[in-house]
């Protein structure tokens, strides 16, 4: 589904990413764990095209295509979602209005006829159910005034209606109660299929305990340094990351 | 030995009335015209050294060259307003033609050239708000061919909107349009004030409107101003409004070379409430003043006054709005906020927000942002799949959107949003 190759990317001249190589398959799920700083949300919004982020090097091939060439629009009617870190208030923009400009612009980008209203109010409505987001939540500006929690399952119902082909979840589970992350998570394991994939950045292993992972890798410095199955996260939980910086630099010396 | 007389600008420009006749203009009104030629003759133009006038610069206005012209009789136009009520005025006359008229018990709806042979409170009233010491007001006074005129009885309750619509179908002409509203106590109205401009070239409006809300009355009025891309404006508005009354006010200036508004609510009474609602949507070269002064002279006054900038191209905005609470008007909530995006390297915004408080027990705000549209929405917005065009067009939307929802006439809302829509688009 997606192939990262040797990815280089730098913010005002400094470089955060290193050099990423991961391929994710369909049917999949990764957790990206890694100390603070070691470029896990930088690759989230590399990903999703944020243009503060000047790729240097490698490549990304999304579903046949070169994903860095894209515009960030583009991207998400090929079929990313970044679900993100810090979702943002934009007061006066209606949820369910702009989901609709976006499905429609998509679908007429593909050929197609837009969504009858009827099939999009169907869904609005199964979707907020899906994250248990109150009806007055969707129909209000776009997390103006949302709690935290609220916040993340916009995303996870936003995730729902658009229907990516791969999810990337930044830091979703950061600063939600168990309540919220058991809502969420079960929004994004109600969503899984064979055919798509979703790559989860996090701090702690606590979401992984509810969205199972097949691989962990753990960034450091901007690298992929180690990867592992699910259990490598609990050790991440119970060791820290010292161990593994240091089994790096034993590697090295 | 030839003499060369020197005609000074204002000489200039008042001789564009010489063939003008207002012989047949009732004695009173004559009279008034008399007092403000009088006051004309002492005063001058203002200049940019006049701190009323800083941002605005009127040479442009004052050396134009125009003509006052009537309509030509034929005039076939659909104008479609979604009323009943439409007085025309074209090129300042009142056009008997295109105006219509659906009587309603306790509501004179009327030119106000008719207005003059019968309303007794027109006689008392007219001209008695304007500011004698502002040159355009008193040309306005002394020039005025015609305007609208409106007198709702006491508690008489009008449903449908009042339109009133000032057009120019000519080049380079000077009007000076004049509007009297009395709106009784207990009563409510809401008016459309709206200018379009069918020529092309250097037209100049120089309107004046008194209006009157007497005790516990109800007047919105919702001011288009779509000039030609390169006419003028100066729009005057001098409101009093009585104890337990609401006032609203929105104006949308969508064209012009050169607009100025001058809103001034000299005298608020007790408990009263206001709103001042404005929206210019700008490019071009277009410059656009909003000049508002708002009085607080008794207690428990409220005030809201929202004013919106979209600055696209080489635009100019200027905002200065103040509200004085006189040290009578113990518990006066006012709030004055202006925000304005900044589409280009090359439109500029001047906002002056000013409060001015003797009184101790009060809440008042005031505020200006000046932006750019946000980035991080814009990002975001188009991670969920919007074009760079619709994502910017739907922040403009939003922007937009707090001064449009108090627009309390259907038509008017969906023209203003409509507008929005077309302009910002395609926008890059």
């Amino acid at each position: 589904m997606i192939k990262i190759e040797n990815l280089h990317a730098s913010i005002e001249g400094t470089e955060i990413l290193t050099g990423i190589n991961l391929e994710v398959k369909a049917g999949e799920v990764h957790a990206i764990m890694g100390p603070n700083g070691s470029g896990k949300s930088t690759l989230a919004n590399v990903l999703a095209g944020r243009d503060e982020y000047e790729v240097t090097e490698g490549s990304v091939d999304f579903l046949g295509e070169d994903l860095l060439d894209m515009e960030p629009e583009d991207r998400s009617r090929a079929g990313l979602f970044l679900a993100f870190q810090y979702p943002v208030e934009i007061p006066g923009v209606s949820n369910i209005n702009f989901l609709k400009t976006a499905i429609n612009e998509a679908r007429e980008k593909r050929g197609e006829d837009p969504m009858p209203a009827k099939d999009f109010l169907k869904r609005v409505k199964e979707k907020s159910k899906l994250v248990e987001l109150d009806g007055r939540l969707a129909n209000r500006s776009v997390n103006e005034g949302f709690s935290g929690g609220e916040k993340k399952r916009n995303e996870i119902f936003q995730m729902a209606m658009l229907d990516p082909k791969l999810a990337v979840l930044d830091e979703t589970d950061s600063g939600l109660d168990i309540d919220a992350l058991r809502i969420v998570a079960n929004g994004v394991n109600e969503l899984k299929t064979k055919d798509n994939a979703s790559i989860v950045i996090t701090h702690y292993q606590r979401l992984l305990d509810y969205i199972v992972p097949d691989f962990v890798h753990v960034l450091y410095q901007g690298k992929i340094v180690k990867t592992g199955p699910k259990e490598l996260a609990l050790e991440l939980e119970e060791r820290g990351y010292d161990w593994i910086i240091k089994e790096l630099e034993e590697v090295t010396a | 030995m030839n003499e060369t007389v020197t005609l000074t600008n204002k000489d200039k420009f008042l001789s564009h009335f010489d063939l003008v006749d207002f012989s047949m203009d009732e004695d009173f009104s004559s009279d008034k015209r008399k007092e403000a030629m009088e006051l004309i003759q002492w005063l001058d133009f203002p200049t940019s050294k006049a701190e009323y006038w800083k941002y605005t610069r009127i040479n442009k206005i004052i050396k134009g060259d125009y003509k006052v012209s009537a309509p030509e009789n034929e005039i076939e136009i659909d104008l479609a307003v979604p009323t009943k009520n439409c007085i025309v005025l074209i090129n300042g006359y009142f056009s008997e033609e295109l105006s219509f008229f659906d009587i309603t018990e306790g509501i004179q709806f009327s030119s106000l050239s008719d207005a003059k042979k019968s309303s007794s409170i027109l006689k008392e009233k007219f001209n008695s708000l304007v500011k004698k010491d502002e040159i355009f007001a008193d040309i306005n006074s002394a020039y005025h061919q015609d305007g609208a005129f409106m007198h709702v009885a006491k508690n008489v309750q009008a449903d449908e909107p009042y339109y009133i619509l000032n057009m120019v179908d000519d080049s380079n002409i000077i009007s000076n349009p004049r509007n009297f509203i009395f709106v009784e106590q207990g009563a409510n109205a809401k008016v459309v004030l709206k200018t379009i401009n069918t020529a092309n070239t250097g037209s100049f409006t120089n309107m004046v409107s008194e209006i009157f809300v007497e005790k516990n009355a109800h007047f919105e009025i919702n001011k288009i101003q779509d000039e030609a891309e390169d006419s003028f404006q100066i729009a005057t508005e001098q409101v009093v409004q009585a104890d337990d009354s609401t006032f609203k006010i929105n104006t949308f200036t969508l064209n012009g070379a050169i607009v100025r508004n001058n809103l001034n609510i000299d005298s608020l009474g007790k408990n009263t409430m206001t709103y001042l609602n404005g929206l210019y949507p700008l490019k071009g070269k277009q410059h656009v003043d909003n000049h508002t002064y708002l009085l607080h002279r008794e207690p428990n006054g409220e005030s809201h006054e929202l004013y919106k900038g979209i600055m696209g191209d080489s635009s100019t905005g200027v905002f200065n709005g103040k509200v004085f609470v006189h040290r009578e008007a113990q518990k006066t909530n006012a709030f004055q906020s202006n925000a304005n995006i900044v589409m280009t390297d090359t439109a500029t915004i001047n906002s002056k927000p000013e409060l001015e408080i003797y009184a101790d027990d009060v809440k008042c705000s005031h505020g200006s942002t000046t932006g750019q549209l946000d980035e991080e929405a814009l990002f975001y917005l188009r991670a969920r799949g919007l074009s760079k065009e619709s994502a910017r067009a739907v922040l403009v939307n939003a922007f937009a959107s707090d001064v449009i929802e108090q627009i309390g006439v259907d038509a008017v809302k969906d023209e203003i949003e409509k507008y929005i829509d077309d302009n910002y688009q395609g926008i890059k």
